[in-house]
């Protein structure tokens, strides 16, 4: 690349000032705005995290008080679950790139999505408020009747909060879904979207169908809360288990609120770096829709022991059998894409690497949780920990790293340090099996999970996880310094960096305002890297 | 307890080995399909590294069959996982007819345990070797659940219904038992063992505590004290039902509805006993909700239960009361 | 593509009016979809409860006031006539028909509200409200406590509903009062429109759940 200029005018220097920045409608800044948001709550997860960790290095409860322990974990969950884990990827770079890789000049409704920012911000403050002045100590998945009726802490303040927050993941998901349908760029049909779109389109999807479950839910516990209405009490004729069929109805899908847009990132990331049009493309546009829909009818493998009847058991780990498949599907596709590519190795790559061995171990740990007579032994420990921790830690923030640094040159128009980069990437790989993996095995051996003291014999596997979680936290640390760094003093990245096939390549870096100087024009499909250089005259390899 | 690590916790059922052999192989699929995943990502990775700035890649990017492929074969091994898995959760949850029946109680943060002769324990279960054992279990006030590593097996304990589940430990030994299910601020403390004892030991065991009433004499007792035998006499002559015979049968209720008496039924009728009353009867029986504690409760299902035909008659509907109260 | 005279109400990402009025329209179908989810799991505990213990909830809908809950079918069901017409008076550019339809409305909706108000009273009078004070004559008693849970929780989303539904009218019947709506532009009657309707379906469905099944 030569040593290109940053555009005299783009999106970030088009007006100045606090207020341009709080009032915009620019998507693109709203997105940044979220980027600062989930930020904070990632890190304040993280250093709930490290409280843990610290806590579990000795078999004897001798840090924190139990309550203590018990505010620290829900407080980890509640803010990584629903303030960082589930806006982090759509939010900040969904919201970035949907309407710039459809060639839109913005999301259909730009008011509704700066009102999302603001939900989000209020939701959030709302419950790291309660959660720190006073907490809440029934876990983030506040099953009943612990919260209803025997919980002395802060239940409906932090559950305002995250009820609050669901419009905002409703209002983005609406967002997506109407824009994707209608402002769609002159010969952009669904078919030549790009991966990442149908990746957000699921997830949005989920986010309208599943978040007001979660709200009702929400509701009828504050309720039961407040006026003791009696429909979670056994002792007034409710029921506490039908709590845990509405919450994972939710829950479960949310789960897929937050790997499906990581998977989304990686698509766009291999057919990048291996400069090949991703293998099955409507194979793996399908499965995304197909995990989605499947995942609403999978929430009862969380009760396998809840005393829900065997025969529900049994239909609930076919189906779960099932959602795997896609799953599986895509792992595959992205393998052969890489047959007959011209791969590179990239910060972006690396993340993607990462993601596909963590992926790999979280998907197919998933298997032996769906298995029935297995998870009976499994359930609630850390097996189950160490589980969700592979999916939703070391995929979605593998790949949302490795997304926020394929598209960091477009954002902020400059290079970052491709070695502290492919580093951190590596650190944090390394950091993550370290801390995880001993947890399959504590959790084998019936390690219970939320437990504050435990049995001496799961010592050593504890020490282990917690040594690597100071490697796994310096990695995460790393890329803050490099990437402000770049901000200011990195080298100007030109227009397509990583020569790119995307509509987001084709304009500048930083993009302007309304994104494209002229409105584009599509007339090929996604990822068309051998045909573009046969039109261009130059044979492709390989 | 050794600090060595293992992979694997002792296996002191019989279920354990099914549970652990499963386990072994979804490792050996996980295994080989993560090594087959790294070993074609790292091929592929080198062999068509970029070798010069401009170069793209080719074209081979469907194949239809190749998708059929690696679609039916995971299909497949998650299928036949399913089925085998399926298989022994039936069987965690299906009790044999000759399990003895031992009493749990979950309550913040402690585990009681009666015997079915009568003892008590406290965060503690002798059990004997040998012999299948079956648990039913409530709470007295959150969601517990009750978790035997060594034996694998584990069921959530819930406030107001009954959860059972078996097993039949096959070493002598001492072994954790842990709540799994968050219950508050004890939560991590809420653990006890599981001893397990050759037969004679155990009786030894049984005699040398305070002599207890067996669970079923005591509910005999409480249902003479509570005057319930007042109308539920023997015949069918009481102003209630007969209860000789009721237990694990289909009962006709005023409503025209037929359930199965089970003993989340039976704790209904205690607690509750407008709810589902007996075809023929007027609904005149008044609560017992708070006048019997959770162990009355159970010392009264066990008197009832006691009262089933003998053995050679319950062979005609053994399934009743295993399948519809199992979970 | 054609591009009409460019309008006061177009926004900048949008092309056409045309456009901004199918996103508009999309956007408000794909909210009411959230919203038969949330009601969604209200009746799914209906649904779990009622399947558990018919007598109660029998009982239950015995002791609701069917003439009154009638009325408020009535009156609902008139408000999303006058509502529609309201929609047509937009359509066409009948600012004087707009204002009146959408006051109609308004004015149906709050009577629903007050009626709603007078049901409550009557339920906190005989000790109807689930809680510590609930008490239901004969044998079925606290049985009956779950079912009036749900007809308050159920009902009482509903009038949330009509609530912010009411307050919504406010805000378009300023728009209206302002002239900001003609034939070329008419989204926003279109789509409070929509949420009103589906509101009142929800009515529609609660009547019967509630008073009227069992009852014989």
């Amino acid at each position: 690349m030569s040593a290109a200029e940053l555009p005299a005018t783009h999106y970030l220097n088009a007006t100045h000032g606090l207020k341009s920045w709080l009032l915009t409608r620019d998507h693109k800044r709203i997105g940044l705005l979220y980027l600062l948001g989930v930020s904070f709550f990632f890190a304040i997860g993280g250093l709930f995290a490290a409280l843990i960790r610290i806590e579990l290095i000795t078999p004897a409860g001798d840090v924190f008080q139990p309550d203590t322990y018990n505010r620290i974990f829900t407080t980890h969950g509640i803010m990584m679950v629903f303030f960082f884990l589930i806006p982090a990827i759509p939010a900040v770079l969904g919201n970035f790139l949907i309407p710039i890789m459809i060639g839109a000049k913005d999301l259909a409704f730009p008011r509704l999505n700066l009102l999302s920012w603001y939900i989000y911000m209020v939701g959030g403050a709302f419950s790291l408020y309660s959660l720190l002045h006073g907490g809440v100590d029934t876990g983030w998945t506040f099953y009943t009747p612990y919260s209803t009726a025997f919980s002395n802490t802060y239940v409906i303040a932090t559950g305002l909060g995250i009820f609050i927050n669901g419009f905002s993941g409703i209002l983005t998901g609406i967002n997506f879904i109407v824009t994707i349908h209608r402002m769609r760029a002159p010969g952009m049909t669904w078919f030549r979207l790009p991966l990442f779109v149908w990746g957000h389109y699921a997830t949005s999807l989920i986010q309208v169908l599943g978040t007001p479950v979660l709200a009702i839910t929400i509701v009828l516990l504050a309720l039961e809360r407040l006026f003791h209405l009696g429909i979670f009490d056994p002792a007034r004729g409710g029921d506490p288990v039908l709590f845990q069929h509405l919450f994972w109805f939710y829950s479960h899908p949310a789960v897929y609120i937050m790997i499906l847009p990581a998977m989304a990132v990686i698509s766009e990331v291999i057919a990048a770096f291996a400069r090949k049009r991703i293998f099955g493309y409507h194979f793996v546009a399908f499965a995304s829709i197909g995990i989605a829909v499947l995942g609403f009818l999978v929430w009862g493998h969380h009760m396998f022991v809840s005393s829900q009847s065997v025969y529900a058991g049994t239909v609930f780990s076919v189906l779960t059998m099932l959602v795997a498949i896609p799953s599986a599907v895509k792992v595959f596709n992205w393998t052969a894409t890489l047959f007959r590519g011209s791969v590179s190795f990239e910060t972006p790559m690396v993340y993607a690497f990462c993601f596909l061995g963590l992926f790999a171990i979280g998907g197919l740990t998933g298997v032996f949780l769906g298995t029935l007579g297995l998870d009976v032994h499994v359930h609630d420990t850390y097996f189950v920990v160490a589980h969700f921790h592979y999916v939703m830690v070391g995929s979605t923030i593998t790949a949302f790293l490795g997304g926020l640094h394929y598209w960091w040159p477009k954002i902020f128009g400059r290079m970052y340090s491709e070695f502290w980069g492919r580093l951190s990437a590596i650190v944090v790989f390394f950091g993550f099996n370290a801390t995880f993996f001993p947890q399959f095995v504590a959790g084998y051996l019936g390690m219970p999970r939320r437990y504050h003291a435990y049995p001496e014999e799961f010592q050593a596997l504890h020490v282990l996880s917690s040594g690597g979680s100071i490697v796994l936290g310096l990695g995460y640390l790393i890329p803050i310094v490099y990437l402000l760094y770049s901000i200011k003093w990195g080298k100007p990245a030109g227009d397509n960096p990583w020569g790119a096939i995307g509509l987001e390549w084709e304009t500048t870096s930083p993009p302007p305002v309304e994104n494209f100087a002229a409105p584009p024009v599509v007339e090929h499909e996604a990822y068309e890297y051998a045909e573009r250089a046969e039109r261009l005259g130059a044979a492709p390899t390989t | 307890m050794s600090q060595e690590i293992r992979m694997l916790p002792e296996q002191a059922s019989t279920v354990a080995g099914q549970v652990d052999a499963i386990y072994l192989w979804l490792i050996g699929v996980s295994v080989f399909f993560s090594l087959l995943i790294a070993g074609l990502l790292l091929y592929f990775a080198i062999r068509y590294r970029r070798r010069a700035e401009g170069e793209v890649g080719g074209r081979f990017d469907s194949s239809t069959l190749l998708e059929i492929t690696w679609s039916v074969i995971p299909l497949v091994i998650v299928l036949a996982t399913f089925f085998w898995g399926a298989k022994i959760y039936f069987t965690m949850f299906r009790p044999p007819a000759d399990a003895i029946e031992y009493f749990a109680t979950g309550k913040q943060w402690m585990w009681k345990i009666q015997h079915p002769s009568g003892q008590r324990e406290i965060n503690e279960m002798h059990v004997p070797v040998g012999v299948p054992i079956k648990v039913t279990m409530t709470s007295e006030d959150v969601i517990h659940s009750f978790f035997i590593p060594a034996f694998r097996v584990k069921s959530d304990v819930l406030p107001g219904r009954y959860t059972t589940l078996w097993f039949k430990a096959t070493k002598t030994g001492t072994f954790h038992l842990f709540c799994t299910e968050y219950c508050g601020s004890e939560h991590s403390l809420m653990i006890g063992k599981v001893v397990v004892m050759e037969p004679e030991a155990y009786q030894q065991w049984l005699a040398g505590g305070p002599a207890a009433t067996s669970m079923a004499e005591a509910g005999e007792q409480l249902f003479g004290q509570l005057a319930c035998s007042t109308c539920h006499q023997d015949g069918p002559t009481g102003r209630g039902p007969a209860l000789a015979g009721v237990f694990g049968s289909q009962v006709r209720l005023a409503s025209g509805r037929t359930v199965v008496a089970d003993e989340n039924y039976i704790r209904e009728s205690i607690l509750n006993p407008q709810a589902k009353v007996v075809f023929g009867y007027e609904p005149i029986m008044p609560t017992y909700q708070g006048q019997i504690g959770e162990e009355g409760l159970l010392q009264l299902l066990s008197y009832v239960k006691s009262l089933a035909p003998k053995p050679a008659e319950t062979a005609a509907a053994p399934d009743a009361g295993g399948d519809g109260s199992a979970r | 593509m054609s591009h009409g005279p460019t309008h006061e109400a177009l926004q900048h990402q949008f092309h056409s009016l045309d456009q901004q009025r199918e996103s508009s329209t999309l956007g408000m179908w794909l909210f009411l979809v959230n919203e038969v989810m949330f009601f969604g799991g209200l009746f799914a505990a209906y649904i779990v409860y009622r399947s558990a213990r018919p007598e109660a909830f029998v009982a239950g809908s015995h002791s609701l006031d069917i003439g009154l809950g009638l009325v408020n079918t009535v009156i609902l069901i008139g408000s999303s006539l006058t509502m529609a017409l309201a929609v047509h008076a937009a359509q066409t550019g009948r600012r004087r028909q707009l204002l009146g339809f959408l006051g109609a409305t308004g004015a149906l909706g709050t009577a629903f509200l007050v009626v709603k108000g007078f049901e409550y009273a009557h339920k906190w009078h005989d000790h109807l409200v689930p809680g510590p004070g609930f008490s239901f004559p004969g044998p079925l008693g606290g049985e009956v406590e779950m079912f009036f849970a749900l007809y308050f929780a159920m009902t009482g989303m509903h009038a949330l509903h009509m609530i912010v539904g009411i307050g919504l009218l406010a805000w378009v019947f300023a728009g209206a009062w302002k002239g900001r709506f003609g034939p070329q532009y008419f989204t926003p009657v279109e789509n409070f429109g929509l949420y009103w309707h589906f509101v009142d379906i929800v009515w529609i469905f609660l009547f019967p759940l509630l008073y009227l099944i069992g009852r014989h």
